[in-house]
C-alpha cells in the first residue's frame, strides 16, 4: 500500500506545469488534491513515472460567479464551492451536489476540477457538469480551448484531455430563470460514493405548467448523461404534475450496470424513486422563483 | 527550470516545533510522521482515505495524511493527536476537552481508530460556533467520514456532544458535568 517510486516537480506558474509535463512525457500525471490519484498510486492500480503537482500554481483557486454562470478554478477545494455564496444563487446545484461529495476532511483538500478531470461516473460534479451543460478550459502548450461536457466525457476514469495538458478551470452555465433544482442520492455511509443519485431542473413556462424536465444521474452508465423527461409531465401545472410517471419514464431510459454494492434492478429502481422524490422538490423551488 | 526530483529536505512545523527530514518523495504523510519522525499517534487503517484513522491538521485544517505527500507540507504547520493537550505551564499538560470526554463517555476500546477521532472532532468544535448547543446533525457530520470497528459510536458521539458544552465560552452546560469551559481551546 505504498505508491511505486516516482518523480515529483511543484511548479510556480501555468506555464512551468505545461514545461515540466512536455520534458516528462507520456508518463508524467497532474496531481490536484489527490484524493483520487494518491489513493490509486498506494495501490499501484496507477503507477506515472513523473507526478506535476500544480497546488503551487497562482491565480487557480478562485470560484468567479456571473449572471451567466460560474467558474470554478483547477485548485478550488470542495469546502470552497461549497460554502460560495455568490455561486450557489447563480447554479444553486453547485452547492448541493458538493454537499454530498465524500467527508469533510477529504472536501478540504479534494479540488472539483479534479472530480472532473477523474471523470468517475459515481462522482457528483461529473454528473453537474453535463446537467447544467457544462465545460471544462484545458490549457496547452499550444494555447487554450474550450471542451464541453459531451465531449470531454470518453469511459469510466477517462477524459479526452490526453498529453501534456492541464484543466485550469470548469464552467457551470447559470440555472435559467423560472427553473428549480434538486439533488439526492442513496449511499451505505453519508459522504461515500452512491449507489445512486439524482441531479434534476424543472423549468415553467410563463403560465406557470411544467415545459421542460431534466435528470442526471450518478452510479448508472459509463459516462454522464442528461435524460428530458419532459413528455411524461408537459404543460402539467408544477404543483400537481404526475411526477411518478416522470420516474417511471426514467427507469425507462437509463441501463445501469450491477456491482458488489448494488444490481442493476436495484439501481433501476433507484432511479425511479430518486426522480419523482427530486422533481417535486425541483418544481417547488422553479414555483418560488417564478415569483420571485 | 522547475526541478523534478525523486528526494527532498522539508521543513515542517510539526505541533508547534520545527522539524527538518530528508525523504523520498513518495513517502505518505502519515509514514513521515510515523516512521521518521517518531510520532506514532497518528494510526494507519485503510491506507487510501476510507477510515479517517490517520487525520491530522494541515495548517488547522483536518485531512487524511495517508492522501498528502510528505513533500506536499513543506513549509506547512502540521497538528498531530500528540499536539492536542496543552501545556499548563507547570510542566504537565491539560487534555483537550474531546480527549477529556472521550475518557469520561468510554468512548474508545482498541484505540485503533481514536487519534483520528479526536483531531478530526477538535478541528469539527473549533469550527463550529461554539456558543451554539450542537445538533445531532453536526455530529454526525464531524463524525461521519470515521471508522471505528469496536464502540458502534454511541458513546463517540456522547463524547463530542459533551466536548461541545465543555467548549461553549459562556460554560453553559447541559450535561452538570464539563461546565466552566473557557472557549480557550
Ligand atoms: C473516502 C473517499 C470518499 C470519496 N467520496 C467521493 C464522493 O462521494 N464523490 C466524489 O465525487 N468524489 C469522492 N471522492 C474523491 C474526491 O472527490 C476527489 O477529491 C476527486 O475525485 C479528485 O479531485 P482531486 O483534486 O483530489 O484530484 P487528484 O486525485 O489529484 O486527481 C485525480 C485525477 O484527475 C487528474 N487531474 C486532477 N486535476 C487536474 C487538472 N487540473 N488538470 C488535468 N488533470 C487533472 C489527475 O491527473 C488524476 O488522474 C472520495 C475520495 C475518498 C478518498
Ligand atoms: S489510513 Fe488514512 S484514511 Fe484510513
Ligand atoms: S475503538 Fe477499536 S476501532 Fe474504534
Amino acid at each position: 500500500m505504498k505508491p511505486a517510486p516516482f518523480r515529483y516537480a511543484d511548479p510556480g506558474s501555468l506555464d512551468e506545469a505545461l514545461d515540466v509535463l512536455v520534458a516528462e512525457g507520456a508518463g508524467a500525471k497532474v496531481l490536484a488534491g489527490g484524493q483520487s490519484l494518491i489513493p490509486l498510486l498506494s495501490m499501484r492500480l496507477a503507477a506515472p513515472a513523473t507526478l506535476v503537482d500544480i497546488n503551487r500554481v497562482p491565480d487557480l483557486d478562485t470560484v468567479e460567479a456571473t449572471g451567466d454562470g460560474v467558474r470554478v478554478g483547477a485548485l478550488v477545494r470542495h469546502v470552497g464551492l461549497l460554502h460560495d455564496a455568490a455561486a450557489a444563487r447563480v447554479q444553486p446545484l453547485l452547492a448541493r451536489a458538493t454537499a454530498n461529495v465524500a467527508h469533510p476532511a477529504i472536501r478540504n483538500r479534494g479540488t472539483t476540477v479534479g472530480s472532473i478531470a477523474h471523470a468517475d461516473p459515481s462522482g457528483e460534479m461529473t454528473a453537474v457538469l453535463a446537467l447544467t451543460g457544462g465545460s471544462v478550459t484545458v490549457a496547452t502548450p499550444s494555447g487554450r480551448s474550450t471542451v464541453g461536457w459531451r465531449d470531454l466525457f470518453v469511459g469510466p476514469l477517462e477524459t479526452s484531455v490526453h498529453g501534456p495538458a492541464i484543466v485550469v478551470d470548469a464552467f457551470f452555465p447559470a440555472l435559467p430563470p423560472r427553473s428549480g433544482t434538486a439533488f439526492a442520492e442513496i449511499s451505505r455511509r453519508k459522504g461515500d460514493y452512491a449507489v445512486c443519485g439524482a441531479g434534476v431542473v424543472v423549468t415553467l413556462s410563463e403560465n406557470g405548467t411544467v415545459s421542460a424536465v431534466r435528470a442526471s444521474y450518478l452510479s448508472v452508465g459509463l459516462v454522464p448523461e442528461v435524460y428530458d423527461l419532459t413528455d411524461a409531465v408537459n404543460g402539467q401545472a408544477a404543483d400537481s404534475a404526475d411526477w411518478a410517471a416522470a420516474g417511471e419514464l426514467a427507469r425507462t431510459l437509463v441501463d445501469p450496470d450491477g456491482d458488489l454494492h448494488a444490481s442493476a434492478d436495484y439501481r433501476r429502481l433507484l432511479v425511479g424513486v430518486l426522480t419523482e422524490r427530486t422533481l417535486a422538490e425541483a418544481a417547488a423551488e422553479a414555483v418560488l422563483r417564478s415569483a420571485a | 527550470m522547475t526541478s523534478v526530483d525523486t528526494e527532498r529536505s522539508i521543513t515542517v512545523t510539526v505541533n508547534g516545533v520545527p522539524r527538518e527530514a530528508t525523504l523520498p518523495v513518495r513517502r505518505l504523510l502519515s509514514d513521515a510522521l510515523r516512521h521518521d519522525l517518531g510520532l506514532t499517534g497518528t494510526h494507519v487503517g485503510c491506507e487510501h482515505g476510507v477510515c479517517g484513522a490517520c487525520t491530522v491538521l494541515v495548517d488547522g485544517q483536518p485531512m487524511r495524511s495517508c492522501l498528502v505527500l510528505a513533500v506536499q507540507v513543506d513549509g506547512a504547520s502540521v497538528t498531530t493527536v500528540e499536539g492536542l493537550a496543552r501545556d499548563d505551564h507547570q510542566g504537565g499538560q491539560v487534555l483537550h476537552p474531546v480527549q477529556e470526554t472521550f475518557r469520561e463517555c468510554h468512548a474508545l476500546q482498541c484505540g485503533f481508530c481514536t487519534p483520528g477521532f479526536l483531531v478530526t472532532i477538535a478541528a469539527g468544535l473549533e469550527a463550529r460556533d461554539k456558543a451554539a448547543e450542537i445538533t445531532e446533525e453536526e455530529v454526525d457530520e464531524i463524525v461521519g467520514g470515521n471508522l471505528c470497528r469496536c464502540t458502534g459510536y454511541a458513546n463517540i458521539k456522547k463524547a463530542v456532544r459533551h466536548a461541545a458544552a465543555a467548549m461553549r465560552p459562556t460554560g453553559a452546560d447541559h450535561t452538570g458535568h464539563f461546565g466552566g469551559g473557557d472557549g480557550a481551546w
